[in-house]
């Protein structure tokens, strides 16, 4: 198998500008990088220098303003935003900083709600799905638990399963544990290694905490929009 | 359960206030809808009959006849006088009659043979309609029948049917003699037979019913008819069915609503205000479903943009919130129906006659019912689409990043 096919998603030349004339700012200035199936990577940089807004790209939830974004070998600037969508729900799953879970539904409800979503119903069987993953993230006794009731690790954990509702190729992972304490931050970091061992998802982690991107394969830094380093972390 | 349905259920329960806000309104938006319409209508309906209780709807007379001066080449005449009228029986009016009774559209048919008279007995005189009738054809027009005070509607040689004021005015009942003539003289002697009360002053002092023959004779139209009532199924076909049949008979013809123009310009403007309120009233509503669905979507953003992240699509966005309007429509219109109902029963009820009579009935039918709920959902689907097209072209990274 060629470096090529292993790739699960390939960046090229990806170029993001925000605002318009003058004001108008280059974020990303020409990415190229790829990730390979089953990869555990972490995307560090300092504030501002475009993490998020690359995150964003990768997770086809922003346009890049120039370069491709290639997924599982399929260029995504050709589709329409209902393309997008329909391909986002399918092989990407998103974990944010602020959990963002949906308020108004129970644990359960939030990680069935992408598949609803994908089959514009819902059904009996992704209640049991949905179970299954909560089970997964040790979270099988608060399925009917408020979104609201849950604790910061616990939603964090729901928004894990959720991410994962799909099958998704690759999780995206927007500093899942930056709003953690210490000992809770290493336990979701820890679900979410032990997701990419057991299921072989790809995961890409945006952080800021070193100590946590030392536990991944490979570390990749960010800073002003371009990528200045991308080494492998091998473990001593 | 589909993917829209639950999730839009989810945010009305969720949002409380907002959505008993919004309900409430529709509520209250669908009553005035149903109780106005159904105030108006039965109160229309009510008139109408009152008026048609004592009145035929189409009348149809003998052509009007028309001085026509000489025609020569040099005018000869400088003013054309009217002919004065008397009573003339329509011609051949036993076919007339047969063929009008056949015209789609027409229930009923009756002639009659109608001039002034008076009646008198002893030293009480009045001046009355006679009208000379054929009691079983004449009873398919007008419905006098169950109006009957006493007696019965029907005559049999010399007899006569009054209205309740002439007779107490003659002082008379069921059995005494009254006698009828004309200003030329002619009269004759009749047993009241029966008394009636059309619900009409006018028509109880002034009608006496008698054979149509003997009428002919008093008027002097020996075998003849001086009208034709008419009654149609469709009565506001009435003024088409009277042009028809004057251009077809070469006759003249009225409806009632040519002789009752007053009334009809008075229900027409009766109805083109109680539209205009309607159609406040739900853009009121519409308003109010819109001002509150577009909160909603602002307070939603996040949450929105998190569902589009997690693969829901621009158009299930969309479909969410324009349900949220149907649904609060579809509410609305139950709950307003209700109320509306209780409102329009409750009023049939106080408002009473001074006699203590109800006024007029209320109609609450399923059609009204029907037709506002459509009017709710349509206008609450209408109202949540700004907000819906808005939320469903949020961007989902820029409310997630900043939201």
């Amino acid at each position: 198998m060629g470096e090529a096919d292993a790739a699960v998603l390939r960046l090229e030349g990806i170029t993001r500008d925000f605002g318009e004339g003058e004001a108008r700012t280059r974020v990303l200035r020409g990415i190229d990088f790829s990730l390979r199936r089953g990869e555990f990577a972490a995307l560090m940089g300092p504030s501002g220098s475009g993490k998020s807004t690359l995150l964003h790209v990768m997770g086809l939830l922003d346009r890049p303003t120039g370069g491709r974004v290639v997924l599982d070998g399929r260029d995504t600037g050709t589709l329409d935003d209902d393309g997008l969508t329909r391909c986002r729900g399918r092989t990407l799953g998103f974990v944010f900083q602020f959990h963002h879970l949906l308020p108004g539904f129970t644990a359960l409800e939030n990680v069935v709600i992408p598949m609803a979503a994908d089959a514009g119903r819902l059904e009996p069987p992704m209640r049991d799905r949905g179970r299954a993953l909560l089970d997964r993230v040790g979270l099988a006794s608060r399925a009917d638990a408020r979104a609201t009731t849950l604790s910061g690790g616990q939603a964090q954990r729901v928004a894990i399963a959720r991410s994962l509702a799909m099958n998704p190729r690759i999780v995206l992972a927007d500093e899942p544990t930056g709003n953690l304490d210490t000992q809770t931050a290493d336990e979701v970091f820890s679900l979410l290694r032990d997701v990419n061992r057991d299921q072989g998802v790809t995961f890409l982690v945006v952080t800021h905490d070193r100590r946590l991107a030392e536990r991944t394969d490979r570390i990749i830094e960010l800073v002003d929009g371009r990528l200045v380093s991308d080494l492998p972390n091998l473990p001593s | 359960m589909r993917f829209e349905w639950f999730i839009a259920i989810r945010y009305l329960r969720e949002g409380k206030a907002q959505t008993a806000l919004v309900l409430g309104g529709t509520t209250v938006g669908v009553a005035v809808l149903i109780f106005l319409t159904a105030l108006i209508s039965g109160l229309q309906r009510t008139l109408v009959a009152q008026t048609l209780s004592a009145q035929a709807h189409v009348f149809v007379k003998p052509p009007e006849r028309v001085a026509r001066p000489l025609p020569s080449p040099d005018p000869v005449a400088d003013h054309v006088e009217k002919v004065p009228d008397r009573v003339r029986s329509i011609e051949q009016w036993q076919q007339v009659l047969a063929s009008i009774g056949t015209m789609p559209g027409v229930v009923a048919a009756t002639p009659t043979a109608a001039g002034a008279a008076f009646a008198s007995r002893g030293p009480a005189t009045k001046s009355v309609t006679l009208r000379g009738i054929d009691p079983e054809s004449f009873a398919r027009v007008i419905d006098v029948v169950t109006k009957m005070k006493s007696g019965r509607f029907a005559l049999e040689g010399a007899e006569a049917i009054i209205g309740t004021v002439l007779a107490s005015d003659l002082g008379v009942g069921v059995g005494d003699k009254v006698r009828v003539a004309t200003p030329e003289g002619r009269g004759d002697v009749f047993t009241v037979a029966g008394v009636f009360d059309l619900g009409n002053k006018e028509v109880n002092a002034r009608w006496v019913f008698v054979p149509l023959r003997s009428a002919q004779t008093m008027l002097d139209v020996p075998g003849g008819a001086t009208t034709i009532e008419v009654k149609v199924d469709e009565i506001f076909e009435a003024e088409r069915m009277a042009r028809e049949i004057a251009r077809r008979y070469g006759l003249a013809a009225d409806s009632w609503m040519e002789l009752n123009q007053q009334l009809l310009v008075g229900l027409r403007s009766q109805s083109a205000s109680s539209w205009m309120i309607q159609v406040l009233v739900v853009l009121a509503v519409a308003l109010g479903i819109a001002s509150v669905l577009g909160v909603s979507v602002i307070q939603k953003s996040r949450e929105i943009g998190i569902l589009k992240a997690t693969g829901t699509s621009t158009g299930a966005i969309q479909r969410i919130f324009l349900l949220e309007g149907a649904l609060v429509g579809g509410a609305g219109s139950v709950l307003g129906a209700l109320l509306g109902s209780g409102m329009a029963v409750a009023f049939a009820r106080l408002a009473r006659a001074p006699t203590g009579d109800p006024l007029f009935p209320v109609d609450l039918t399923p059609g009204l019912y029907l037709g506002a709920a459509a009017i709710a959902i349509l206008t609450g689907t209408l109202a949540a689409w700004f907000p819906a097209t808005r939320a469903a072209r949020l961007e989902p990274a820029e409310v997630i990043r900043y939201g």
